[in-house]
């Protein structure tokens, strides 16, 4: 990190002093590297570098700074990046409301966006634009295929539970889409909310007979520690934001049996994963979640479009990207016309692993080919 | 007023003081202060970097919000805690306003129906004035109280409109509000970055003269009474009630404008123009560049917006040196940047 | 009816801990008239060392001492570095300055631990619930809370009236100059003043981290909460900070649960949530405007 600043650092004095050359492809990043949510900044970073190096093209230059999960910081990061640096390409952000904030600005301005993370729905529909790419997912998808999989497992009475912002009321009306049923209640909590010990009493005086939450990064460990002492007893369902490994090694034991919907698994059975679990835990020495795998795969998505064209070619350089030419380590990964994928939604269970720490383990697929409801709304 | 007898009070920034000379060091280091803003970024500019002009935009603004608080705080001896209300609200309404333009949706549909506006002017006469209200209300409250109580409600009211912004989803709430066309002016381009400076600019001149202007008044004289002595002031006949509230409104009026500006040069307004943490800042830029110092604010934005960019190029802790700085100068520096290069006031 | 009284134990709880926060600082403001806002930090301060002692040792109750002492020594320490000068000086002053040390401190541990929170869990022989009289479960943890709250309120309770230096407090509460005429030793009154204060928020730092986790910024909400309850008390006041405390942590708990469902009754479950959730985070901060337009001083103003 330090390493990566001061070459940042001493690249912005030389483009300020000399001409920028014309070959090099700056990529900027902006990502979360501190508070409570930084373990996603972290792992997109090293997963995106991973890729980076691995690809051997010194010509690209990747600059990276936090922002520190504040929207107004994001935006003002984004405004650096491009009258100052020039970059070509802008990447990173974690969250869908830190997204809304720079992107719709930004490809307006002729640079392009490849989302390694948020997929808020406004950027799927009306205000989709040919230099937005998601390559990770839109917010419904992992939260729809929940839904679909705990109608089919026959749950008649979940609660739900999500924070009060763009992606939180996404993910519950992505869930409720596909799980085509009524549901006990909706509770909305505080963006960045510790204590959970009103919506657990709520949840308790409810006649609920499952759980399915939303509650990404910090969130997501506050409250499955109070959740585990409150001496409530219902299954609990969520996507893979809230059970990344990260998470469940530190809620412990208090995750285990818990079931969730990713795009990715370490145990995912294709030779790009194989290839990518080994050389992440080789390079950083811990097991990587599913924001490295799409990190990897937005950094292969962008090398394969630059063995083709340079993003100062633009229309070339977007057809290149379009293409999705790239070994994915999800095995199969296309894009859809509003350029959101169209993926496999996994069921991952927690349970306990070799060394008695919990992890996840790839239980099947919830829905194929699972496509976003906003692409409709598309006009490109 | 009777010169010698006050002059062994404490420092008294406000006092009416033999004119200043442009060719004295006061009046050089001011001169100094705005051609330096002014020129830099015009060279800046015609050099071809944008982000520079846009640094020199922040500063002025962030300057001219604090001269407003300056006003409470130096000549009034209000501590306004909550100056970030005002700035925020500010920064709203040119949010709000152009999002409804961009819309075609009325901001407000009954009784009458208000169409959002893209024109600053607009939302400039706005922001004063919803400012100015706002700070009626909560001035009219606040200064019941004196001491640590008046900083204490100052600070609650603004964070309930800080958690009101925060929760109110209609706007964003949490995740803040773009603006994804700059709003506009008659005849120039506003999205010029060197054009959108020299409004920035204008506006922080305009508060200056204003400033000074009324610390030239007998309604300065009466508020740098209220603020050194209230009881001689009312023994004169003079209630300092509404002489104070009329300077925190006046004061609310320019940090609001400052903000409406600023949500224009981010494309961009959330609640973190609203939090403590922004009034923590305007305040500290008041006391770096000197409190009451008519040029202060002005010394302390600069130092404050170097401090960040050079610091924050090299380290990503670069508050935890600002916050040395800060001890330094509240400990052992009082008089701030304008102390130390212009001198202290005469009449100290 | 449980899921009411349930709500009202999690205020109780909110409340405890407020009050541990709130009496360091309006002691602090009582005896010395400093207004603090760095008192965060110490929450913070002792929250670190706690899951940092916790990890090392392995004992939940070890890291809790040394999260207590670590937070008085560095408290005693800002004193005799910072804050003794700061005691003469305006209001305006000791705001910047402490929010110096706001800066000093938070920047400072982000450099030393990272930005990454610490997870710190509580003792295994308190966690788990138990049923409560009428049926209701509720976590061991946060009854342990509200217990060492109240038992904290007692023994202020009998350090101030029945102590040598509670009577030294006092008689700094009502005539600054006459406790140096009675041959006390101010300056060290004032710094075990001020690392008790320092101590009682390293307490409730380290308490609820074990709920939360320890992150950098973790004092601040807490902070601004504990300056609304000493306000509403009556600053300088231990009996006003108690009250408070207590008032604004049932408030504010009550609100955010049963507003939104006020306005569900007429919205749909997200816009309830808004409107209902934004009302409610202004509710505490109304009830202060409220209750200082007609009590300036506060509810049980001290001196002054």
């Amino acid at each position: 990190m330090k390493k990566l600043a001061s070459v940042g650092l001493g690249l912005l004095m030389t483009t300020a002093m000399a001409a920028v050359q014309a070959e090099e492809v700056k990529i900027g990043m902006i990502t979360t590297l501190s508070g409570g949510g930084s373990h996603l900044g972290v792992d997109v970073r090293d997963g995106f570098m991973l890729a980076i190096e691995r690809s051997g093209r010194d010509d690209v230059k990747v600059l990276i700074q936090d922002d520190a999960n504040r929207p107004d910081l994001a935006r003002s990061l984004s405004n650096e990046f491009m009258q100052r640096d020039n970059v070509d390409i802008l990447t990173g952000i974690i969250w869908s409301n830190l997204a809304m904030a720079v992107v719709p600005a930004a490809v307006r301005q002729g640079t392009f966006y490849l989302s390694p993370n948020a997929g808020p729905s406004d950027l799927a529909g009306r205000m989709c634009h040919e230099n937005y790419f998601n390559v990770a997912y839109q917010n419904d998808n992992l939260h729809g295929g929940m839904g679909a999989y705990m109608r089919e497992q026959g749950f008649e009475r979940p609660i739900l539970m999500a924070p009060n912002y763009p992606a939180g009321t996404d993910a519950l009306a992505g869930f409720k889409h596909l799980y085509e049923g009524e549901v006990v209640d909706e509770l909305y909590t505080q963006m960045g909310q510790t204590d959970y010990a009103a919506e657990i009493a709520q949840i308790r005086a409810s006649d609920a007979d499952s759980l399915f939450f939303f509650l990404p990064g910090g969130m997501g460990i506050s409250f499955m520690k109070q959740w585990e002492n409150s001496g409530v007893d219902l299954p609990v369902f969520g996507a893979a934001f809230s059970f990344d490994e990260t998470i469940i090694q530190a809620v412990g034991s208090a995750a285990i049996g818990a079931m969730n919907t990713s795009l990715w698994a370490y145990d995912l059975d294709n030779e790009a994963n194989h290839a990518f679990v080994e050389g992440f835990r080789e390079a950083y020495d811990r097991m990587p979640t599913l924001y490295a795998a799409q990190g990897y795969d937005t950094a292969n998505l962008i090398i394969s479009a630059l063995e083709k064209a340079h993003p100062s070619d633009q229309d070339a350089f977007r057809e290149a990207l379009r293409e999705a030419d790239f070994d994915s380590v999800r095995g199969k990964f296309r894009f859809g016309p509003n350029q959101h994928p169209i993926q496999d939604i996994l069921v991952r269970e927690v349970v306990e692993g070799d060394n008695g720490q919990p992890t996840n383990r790839l239980v099947g697929i919830a829905v194929e080919d699972i496509q976003d409801i906003y692409y409709e709304q598309c006009q490109m | 007023m009777n010169k010698s007898n006050t002059s062994t009070l404490a420092p008294q920034p406000g006092l009416p003081t033999p004119a200043a000379s442009w060719y004295d060091r006061k009046g050089l280091v001011q001169i100094g202060l705005l051609a330096f803003l002014l020129l830099a970024p015009l060279a800046l500019y015609f050099l071809g970097h944008i982000y520079y002009v846009n640094l020199a935009s922040r500063i002025t603004l962030i300057a001219m919000a604090a001269v407003g608080l300056n006003l409470a705080i130096g000549y009034g001896g209000m501590v306004s805690f909550g100056h970030a209300a005002y700035f925020g609200l500010g920064g709203y309404v040119a949010g709000i306003s152009a999002y409804h333009a961009f819309d075609f949706t009325p901001v407000i549909g009954w009784p009458i129906a208000i169409p959002g506006s893209d024109s600053m002017l607009v939302i400039w006469l706005a922001a004063i004035l919803l400012c100015g209200l706002l700070a009626l209300v909560i001035g009219a409250i606040s200064l019941r109280t004196t001491g640590v109580y008046f900083i204490m409600i100052t600070l609650a009211f603004a964070q309930m409109m800080y958690y009101f912004a925060n929760s109110w989803p209609t706007y964003g709430g949490e995740d803040g509000l773009p603006i994804f066309l700059r709003n506009g002016l008659p005849w120039v381009d506003t999205n010029d970055a060197l054009t959108f400076f020299l409004i920035c600019f204008g506006g922080l001149v305009l508060s200056l003269a204003i400033t000074s202007r009324i610390m030239k008044s007998r309604f300065g004289a009466a508020l740098t009474m209220a603020r050194l002595n209230d009881t001689r002031l009312a023994t004169a006949g003079v209630s300092p009630y509404p002489i104070r509230l009329v300077a925190f409104v006046i004061s609310a009026m320019i940090t609001g404008l400052a903000g409406a500006l600023y949500a224009d040069l981010n494309g961009f307004v959330s609640p973190s123009m609203l939090s403590w943490h922004m009034s923590g800042e305007l305040m500290v830029i008041v006391i770096l560049g000197g409190v009451g110092r008519l040029y202060g604010p002005l010394a302390g934005a600069l130092l404050f917006v170097m401090m960040e960019t050079l610091l924050g190029g090299m380290t990503e802790y670069w508050q935890l040196f600002l916050g040395l700085v800060l001890l330094f100068v509240v400990l052992f520096a009082k008089h701030g940047v304008m102390g130390w290069l212009a001198g202290r006031e005469r009449h100290e | 009816m449980t899921l009411f009284i349930e709500q009202l134990i999690n205020g109780l709880q909110l409340g405890t801990m407020l009050f541990l926060m709130a009496s360091g600082l309006t002691l602090v403001f009582g005896v010395m008239g400093l207004i603090n806002l760095a008192h965060g930090s110490f929450y913070m301060v002792g929250a670190y060392a706690t899951a940092l002692v916790t990890a090392a040792t392995g004992s939940f109750f070890v890291g809790l001492a040394a999260g207590i002492a670590v937070a008085a020594a560095v408290g005693a320490l800002v004193e005799l570095i910072v804050i003794r000068r700061l005691y003469h000086r305006p209001h305006l002053d000791q705001v910047l300055a402490t929010f110096a040390l706001i800066l000093i401190f938070s920047e400072g541990t982000r450099w030393i631990f990272g930005s990454s929170p610490l997870w710190l869990n509580p003792p295994a022989m308190l966690s788990g619930s138990v049923t409560l009289p009428g049926g209701l479960r509720y976590p061991i943890y946060r009854l342990v809370i509200i217990a060492v709250g109240v038992a904290v309120a007692v023994g202020m309770y009998f350090l101030i009236t029945r102590t040598r230096l509670g009577m030294r407090i006092r008689a700094g509460e009502s005539d600054r100059e006459m406790i140096g005429a009675l041959g006390i030793n101010i300056a060290r009154l004032y710094t075990l003043v001020f690392a008790m204060g320092a101590a009682l928020a390293g307490l409730a730092g380290a308490l609820v981290g074990a709920l939360q986790s320890v992150q950098v910024g973790m004092g601040e909400p807490v902070l601004i909460l504990a300056f609304v309850v000493i306000v509403i008390g009556g600053i300088g006041s231990i009996k006003g900070a108690l009250y408070g405390a207590i008032l604004v942590g049932v408030v504010d708990t009550l609100g955010r649960v049963f507003l939104p469902g006020f306005f569900r009754q007429f919205m749909s479950p997200s816009e309830a949530a808004g409107v209902g959730s934004a009302i409610a985070a202004m509710l505490i901060y109304i009830m202060m405007a409220a209750i200082l337009a007609f009590k300036p001083k506060g509810l049980f103003a001290a001196n002054e």
